[in-house]
């Protein structure tokens, strides 16, 4: 890994007004890097803060507090020019393939659009590099007429990703990109995505809701819960060997292929709803619904230790029995 | 080939062009077609109006009220003037008043629909609640008091009915600028660093308008109403031949001339009707589609 990393995240801040004097504090203090051409997943249930980061990294939302540094330079604040040149290094991919193409388009202009926007349609080759980036996607030159409603979900997605690749991006920030597709249609993309990875050198901040969508895709893992990320590591640290009980709940909802080996797990059952982003609970956010809570979870926040390169924020990390 | 790999893709949807799908769809249903071809008539009677009158509107020439015949096949006024040719021009009258105020109304209301929905904040309370003064102006009688200070004219006609029109269409627009401005497409522009105007002019207007559009024929079947009452009322224009204007002679003769007032009445139900009729059929189609 070269020295600089792409991406530096520091104690990144992103709290919403709820409209009646509260604040949703959506994300809470994350921290991680992402270096040249790595991979990095980020796990957490729905309502986490997984997009609103996402969101904010690439500064479609303003950060309250924290740093973001692109290729070492300070895009927390950057003003407009700045942050255009940081834009032609870093793009995003949505989860729903419906939204996230202009219906009154053609295909070719919306992965056209970055390059304009730029000023670099001409200078990238304009119809040849279209035609290019199709191809890149599995889509054919043709498709570039056609307009969005003309195709199916997953060729929507491909366009989507044909347009994040247009500026030849150094990182891809992915959010939930399969979470809307069938699920023959999500081992399409995934393998496009990992061809992309290995063919180009892309770093991705991949971002999904269940574990099982990174797998194939990560170097590293980090799961988030309630605005804070509770444990990180590598894709082994966290798949064979989960040290926060969030962690394990996690993966022992992701479905077991091996007939064989249906029963076998230990299946952990959360009860009780996520707890509200306005008001978390004191100490241990996750401890509401935590069977290890002691006392101490709801006195002392615990935080996120480093236990040779698995850190991990349980004052009980442990690894997995099974 | 692997299971995962990229496999052929399920074949998409047949290349039916948007456009050709708005004008199926529209004529694709009984009163849509009517009112497409209505509305289609008045435009082209407008355009070739001297091309199909056999007179001069306001030629005495022709015998004095004169009932429906091959010569006159509206019949005459009580000056000898042939009806059929007052009919022709007076569409002509009624579209250009009609079509400049539409194009006012156009610019105006998705003006100030896309900055006040795009904008938000201070910017949006301010041009909302001035498009609460406007909609609630009394376009007729603003219309009359108009006329009464600077004399009869289209200009003015065009200009009060213009600025006066277009708050339902910019109320239209904003709700759909709102709901545009949360979908994914705008986020990807912005993350590409596109700027504000850019995002309104390529992203958001393309898709808000056709709502707009439908909106329009029906205001501008409001404004053939208004622009043929104040005619009735001898508030045209009398350099202009119109459909208010013929209805107004007309009015002398109700009782021995049945055609005078008739065909300038059923021009105007038509006109009206066809506008009406097209714009349903357009909100229907442009309004579901997204």
């Amino acid at each position: 890994m070269s020295a600089e990393p792409v991406l530096r995240v520091e104690q990144l801040v992103k709290h919403f007004p709820d409209g009646r004097g509260a604040t949703v504090r959506a994300v809470d203090g994350v921290s991680f890097t992402l270096g040249a051409g790595e991979s990095l997943g980020l796990v957490g249930e729905s309502g986490c803060g997984k997009s609103t980061l996402a969101r904010t990294v690439i500064r479609l939302l303003e950060p309250t507090s924290g740093r973001i540094l692109f290729r070492g330079a300070d895009i927390t604040h950057a003003a407009k020019r700045e942050l255009r040149a940081a834009r032609r290094g870093m793009s995003i991919v949505f989860q729903d393939p419906y939204a996230s193409l202009n219906p009154r388009m053609r295909a070719g202009e919306i992965i056209a659009q970055p390059l304009r926007i730029q000023g670099r349609y001409r200078r990238s080759g304009g119809r040849d590099r279209i035609a290019e980036l199709l191809h890149t996607v599995g889509l054919e030159p043709g498709h570039a007429n056609r307009f969005p409603h003309e195709f199916s979900t997953g060729q929507r997605q491909r366009i989507g990703i044909a347009r994040a690749l247009a500026l030849n991006p150094e990182l891809l920030i992915l959010d939930e990109p399969v979470s809307a597709l069938d699920v023959s249609i999500r081992a399409q993309i995934i393998t496009l995505l990992d061809r992309l990875r290995t063919e180009i050198g892309l770093a991705y901040l991949f971002i999904a809701h269940d574990l099982a969508a990174v797998h194939q895709t990560c170097d590293r893992v980090s799961v988030m819960h309630l605005g804070t990320i509770v444990e990180s590591g590598s894709r082994e640290d966290i798949y064979r060997r989960p040290t926060h009980p969030y962690t394990q709940a996690l993966l022992s909802s992701v479905p077991v292929t091996d007939p064989a080996l249906r029963g076998s797990r230990r299946r952990i059952r959360l009860t009780g709803e996520l707890p509200s982003a306005i008001d978390p609970p004191s100490g241990c956010r996750f401890r509401t619904r935590c069977w290890k809570a002691a006392p101490r979870c709801a006195e002392e926040t615990p935080e996120l230790v480093n236990r040779n390169g698995h850190p991990s924020a349980c004052f009980f990390a442990e690894f997995a029995t099974s | 080939m692997s299971a995962t790999a990229d496999v052929p893709f399920e074949p998409a949807a047949p290349g039916v062009g948007r456009r050709r799908g708005v004008l199926r769809g529209v004529l694709g249903t009984p009163s849509g077609l009517l009112g497409a071809a209505l509305t289609g008539t008045l435009v082209v009677v407008a355009v070739f109006a001297p091309a199909l009158a056999p007179y001069d509107p306001f030629a005495i020439d022709g015998p004095v009220l004169h009932p429906p015949s091959v010569a006159h096949p509206l019949g005459t006024d009580a000056l000898g003037r042939d009806l059929y040719s007052g009919v022709l021009y007076g569409t002509r009258t009624s579209l250009v008043v009609a079509g400049t105020v539409g194009v006012l109304v156009l610019l105006i209301g998705a003006l100030v629909g896309a900055v006040s929905g795009y904008a938000g904040r201070w910017a949006d309370d301010v041009l909302m609640r001035l498009t609460e003064a406007f909609q609630v102006l009394p376009r007729f009688f603003l219309a009359i008091v108009v006329i009464a200070f600077f004399g009869p004219g289209i200009d003015r006609l065009v200009l009060v009915l213009g600025f006066t029109s277009w708050p339902m269409l910019a109320r239209v627009v904003r709700a759909e600028v709102l709901s545009l401005k949360q979908r994914e497409f705008i986020a990807a522009a912005k993350a590409h660093g596109a700027s504000n105007v850019r995002v309104v002019v390529r992203e958001i207007l393309p898709n808000a308008l056709p709502a707009a559009i439908a909106l329009l024929g029906l205001v501008l079947a409001q404004v053939i109403l208004i622009e043929a009452s104040l005619g009735f009322i001898g508030l045209g224009d009398p350099n202009a031949m119109s459909w208010g204007y013929l209805a107004n002679e007309a009015q002398r003769f109700l009782r021995v001339a049945w055609w005078l007032p008739l065909f300038p009445g059923l021009a105007i139900l038509l006109a009206v009707l066809g506008l009406n009729l097209l714009g349903d059929a357009l909100t229907d189609i442009l309004g579901g589609r997204r």
